[in-house]
């Protein structure tokens, strides 16, 4: 059985796994991480949708041994401590969510789409969650919280950018 | 008509009745308060049923029949038995003794058919997915394994599918008795009357798909026992109805047996039922007398979930010349599936008080038949009965208004009972107690800008654009909040409408507040905290809610039908009442006054006219102690209340869009959707919103994407979201809502209900919409979902010679010229795959439509 290493929100771990095992039954049941459930067995709702060393993918479609190296992020590592991240307080203050069971592959999905897009449009929010289903929302008041959350974090980093700006500056 | 409106009046009333409708004292309700269950489901530390790890726990897989209809002639579990991990397995011969049947709550006739309908098939299948065996291992993954070395032999008996079919003599049969389970019949006022010599005739046919209501989590149980009780945890609506239940089911006595709700991940209506899988749970669990678990793929729950709609209705209506409707009739088969599952033949009836819709009439004569075929049986989806009858009649009122030549918002105007008429008693006995229909609809024709819109359409028209626009309109009203327990039982409902809450001041003035209902996104943690932070006037933040644990909530008749807040909600609003009452005399007797000098507002009990007083908190206190209570006071601040209505309520709505058809492709673009509802008073805004949005995007998906589709042998063809098409955010638009506010009269917070409004109006607005844009085509009909390629079928089907030519194809004041041209309803409409109008049934006097009455409209009508 292969030895894999993977670090799930911040934590090391080295587990024996069956090839076939996937990456979401490595996170629910061996790892306990149930804050990221699954919805389809196919890849086509984004319940479980993850971060991979960065980018979104789809747990239920990744095995476990694909991550052996990899840093995992799930909804349960996103907040700092209390502190939630912008989107999760951004699908809480536009009720983004009625029985939730999509918004941890939705909020992972928004983060996501930002990295492409940090001040995305309705359309561009609209067709970036394609692949994200939701049952309860219609969606509106997900697509506000989206560009909501993008908002908030792109004021977050702005002190940053400026920084980088004026070295930027300073350089020549 | 909407050039004439002004919208900035009609804002004003509205704020007016928002300002009237608000109880005075409120401070909570009526504001956007975000949820308190946000919190656990956004930083993911929910629990779901399959979350549930117990110690020693097993996991269980079912076989299930690939064979639509077949006898079970060998099942051979030896050698999965001696897989790794493999505990036990199991075929339905083993369960044989103790299963019992699953239970039908509904028996709609006395001589309705109800067959035996064991968990675990034994001796047949009826339907692919059925299961037929099943094994428990150590792991999900061993269990899985193992299912692939259990033998199973059938012996292929033929499937039943078409509703039609399976009534012709000579058909196979899906049980013994036949494949009728029953016609049950409803009538008002004298029908052959009213179509007797009625100058016009609507009579159309529409087909209502099988849908799959596609909850996000998929169903799972996990059922544990110390050797003496039982629990059963379930993703389900229904914790205290599945108690009951599954007590008379397993003969596990009630009070041995627990039921918990954990976090559920949406129900829609699938999850109200007494499933195969949580009976066989608690049998597994008993035998083995260790934790098991089962969680369904979502194959298995396209397979077995049980499905919504799959109804063949027939509608006419008899009106005059003037629109003034005569009589509605309606002859509905309902394909119950293979089996009577809780309330199967119970949802066509509950459609059955609604073909009638906001319409005044005379008349009113209503048949369903409920058929048995080889599938999934159908059960209760969103709107449940309501959702169909709204599609028939407004389909039908469009038809109507095209055949007279008047605009379809005029002619709903014409029939709508106004709002000086409230309360009125339909043609189907029910008592609508308030509604403004005019308003709502005034406003929502405005917030569309309906007569530019129709302005453009004529203008499409007048180009021949291949790209159309259509108006769609739904004018929709239901009965909810289920329900009167009298009228229920009126119905051979198998159990009452009633709710119960009890609510507590803790020592430290914090409340607990136990509520029947069993919320699963509707966010009832947060609307009644809303309800008691007025009532008892307490913080917000000081109020819990506790549901969804028959050890915790010991009664209750749980979450469907929009009957929460007007049911369970005034429940605890009672409650709350009962709790003030004693700490008022508790109040008097600390204050040295008499109760009827004390006076309370905003938390605090006061000798009227001094500032001597006593707050809830401290008086919560005081009973702890219970130092000095006035005799035979019991200590304590709590109550429990059950309220059980004496009237459903009615919310109502219009709602518009419009949509451009492209001819050449079939493609179809929403590119405005208005909706203006009337839940009544309003306790949070923001959920209201919300629930309106997801009903109205569900209601869209049977117009455009969904249909649970089987082939001639009874195999699903969609048993995946690859192949069943629920919308992403890429295929809905925004929606624009707003809302009138006629407050419920049939209870003290005026609320009406909102569960289920958005999915009963979108449905038919959307095809509407889109048979409008297709009139000049001589389209009268898109059968459901109307996906590209069935819109580009039908405008090829109408074919070139078809085009009517603008002059006739609008609905606003077509005239009789031009008739030679007309493709009447016999051709070009009612062209679905399995209905066939003028043929069906067996009324030789039926008066069927002609294509020269339909144009003949009266002029100046407008």
């Amino acid at each position: 059985m292969p030895r894999i290493t993977v670090t799930v929100d911040g934590i090391t771990y080295q587990e024996d796994v069956e090839p076939r095992l996937l990456l979401v039954h490595l996170l629910r049941d061996r790892l306990g991480k149930t804050g990221t459930p699954i919805g389809c067995d196919t890849g086509n709702c984004g319940a479980c949708t993850v971060m991979l060393d960065g980018m979104s993918v789809k747990s239920c479609s990744v095995l476990a041994v694909q991550a052996d190296g990899n840093d995992v992020v799930t909804i349960e590592g996103l907040a700092h401590g209390n502190e939630w991240h912008p989107m999760q307080k951004a699908f809480h203050e536009e009720h983004a969510l009625q029985c939730g069971y999509c918004t941890p592959g939705m909020i992972m999905a928004a983060i996501d789409l930002l990295r492409d897009d940090p001040d995305p449009s309705e359309e561009t929010v609209r067709e970036g969650l394609e692949g994200n289903l939701c049952r309860c929302t219609g969606y509106c008041n997900i697509v506000r919280a989206v560009r909501r959350g993008a908002r908030e974090m792109s004021q977050r980093s702005m002190p940053e950018q400026a920084e980088q700006t004026e070295r930027e500056v300073r350089t020549p | 008509m909407s050039e004439q409106l002004d919208a900035g009046l009609i804002a004003e009333q509205i704020a007016e009745s928002d300002q009237l409708s608000r109880p005075s004292g409120a401070h909570e309700v009526g504001k956007a308060r975000r949820r308190k269950e946000d919190a656990r489901l956004v930083t993911g530390r929910t629990t779901w049923t399959d979350n549930i790890q117990l110690p020693g726990m097993l996991y269980v897989a079912f076989l299930r029949s690939p064979m639509a209809h077949a006898r079970i002639t060998r099942v051979d579990t030896s050698a999965a038995r001696t897989r790794p991990g493999v505990v036990a397995v199991y075929s339905g011969q083993d369960f044989a003794d103790e299963q019992g049947s699953l239970p039908c709550a509904w028996p709609v006739t006395e001589d309705i058919v109800i067959p035996d309908h064991p968990p675990m098939a034994v001796e047949e299948v009826r339907y692919v997915g059925e299961a037929v065996a099943c094994v428990v291992a150590t792991d999900r993954y061993k269990a899985a394994d193992a299912l692939e070395a259990i033998e199973v032999d059938y012996e292929p008996l033929d499937a039943v599918i078409d509703m039609t079919e399976a009534l012709a003599e000579g058909s196979p049969k899906v049980h013994e008795t036949g494949n009728k389970a029953f016609t049950w019949k409803f009538a008002g006022g004298d029908i052959d009357a009213a179509f007797r010599d009625a100058p016009v005739v609507i009579d159309r046919t529409y087909v209502q798909q099988r849908l799959i209501p596609t909850a996000m989590e998929p169903r799972a149980v996990v059922a544990t026992t110390d050797g003496e009780t039982f629990t059963l945890y379930s993703s389900t609506q229904i914790p205290h109805v599945l108690r009951v239940m599954l007590a008379l089911t397993t003969g596990i006595p009630e009070h041995k047996l627990r039921v918990i709700a954990p976090d559920v991940g949406g129900g829609f209506g699938s999850k109200l039922q007494v499933t195969a899988e949580e009976v066989l749970g608690l049998l597994i669990t008993r035998r083995l007398g260790k934790p098991v678990k089962w969680t369904e793929s979502r194959t298995e729950g396209n397979l077995t979930v049980h499905h919504g709609r799959d109804q063949l209705q027939r509608i006419s209506i008899a009106a005059g010349r003037d629109g003034l409707i005569r009589g509605v009739r309606v002859d509905l088969l309902a394909d119950m599936g293979a089996y009577l599952m809780l309330v199967t033949p119970g949802i066509p009836i509950l459609g059955a008080f609604m073909y009638n819709g906001i319409y005044k009439m005379d008349a009113y004569d209503f048949t369903c038949t409920g058929v048995f075929t080889t599938k999934m049986p159908t059960d209760a989806y969103r709107g449940a009965g309501r959702p169909e009858a709204t599609f028939a009649i407004e389909r039908a009122m469009d038809e109507l208004a095209h055949e007279l030549g008047l605009d379809p918002i005029e002619l709903r105007r014409r029939n709508w009972i106004t709002h000086e008429e409230f309360p009125y008693t339909t043609i189907c006995g029910l008592t609508y107690d308030s509604g403004n229909y005019e308003a709502a609809t005034d406003r929502a024709l405005a917030l569309l800008g309906y007569d530019k819109l129709r302005a453009e359409q004529a203008d499409r028209r007048d180009r021949r654009d291949p790209v159309q626009l259509g108006i769609g309109v739904s004018t929709f009203t239901e009965m909810c909040g289920l329900a009167p327990s009298r009228v229920l039982g009126s119905l051979s409902y198998g159990a009452g409408g009633w709710e119960h809450s009890s609510v507590r001041m803790l020592p430290t003035g914090k409340v607990e507040v136990v509520t029947g209902t069993s919320p699963h996104g509707q966010g009832h943690e947060t609307a009644w905290s809303q309800i008691v932070a007025d009532a008892l006037g307490v913080p917000f933040d000081d109020v819990s809610v506790l549901h969804g644990d028959t050890s915790i909530s010991h009664k209750g008749m749980d979450t469907y039908g929009s009957r929460s807040l007007v049911v369970g909600g005034i429940a605890v609003l009672q409650a709350c009442e009962k709790v003030k009452d004693k700490a008022r005399e508790l109040a008097a007797h600390m204050l040295e006054a008499s109760a009827d000098d004390i006076e309370f507002a905003a938390g605090t009990f006061k000798v009227r006219g001094t500032d001597s007083g006593k707050t809830i908190q401290e008086l919560a206190l005081a009973t702890f102690a219970a130092h000095d209570l006035p005799d035979r006071f019991e200590p304590g601040l709590d109550a429990d209340a059950t309220f059980d209505p004496d009237n459903f309520s009615f919310p109502h709505g219009t709602h518009l869009c419009a949509i451009e058809v492209d001819t050449e492709t079939g493609a179809t673009k929403i590119r405005s959707y208005v909706a203006v509802d009337d839940v009544g008073s309003v306790v949070n805004p923001l959920i209201v919103e919300g629930q309106v949005h997801g009903g109205i995007a569900q209601g869209i998906a049977q117009a455009l994407f969904e249909e649970a589709v089987y082939d001639s042998e009874g195999n699903m063809l969609t048993t995946t979201m690859a192949d069943y098409l629920i919308p992403s955010a890429s295929d809905l638009p925004d929606f624009t809502t707003d809302r009138t506010e006629t407050p419920a009269t049939s209870n003290p917070l005026g609320v009406k209900g909102v569960g289920e409004a958005g999915t009963i109006a979108s449905t038919p607005a959307i095809v509407n919409a889109i048979v409008d844009a297709l009139r000049p085509y001589g389209v009268h009909d898109v059968r459901m979902p109307c996906t590209p390629e069935r819109v580009w079928r039908t405008v090829i089907a109408a074919g070139e010679t078809a085009w009517v030519g603008p002059g006739l194809a609008g609905n606003t004041g077509g005239t009789a010229e031009g008739n030679t041209a007309w493709v009447g309803p016999g051709l070009a409409g009612d062209t679905t795959d399995r209905g066939e109008p003028g043929t069906a049934g067996d009324r030789t006097d039926w008066v069927g439509p002609t294509a020269a009455e339909g144009t003949e409209a009266e002029g100046g009508d407008r």
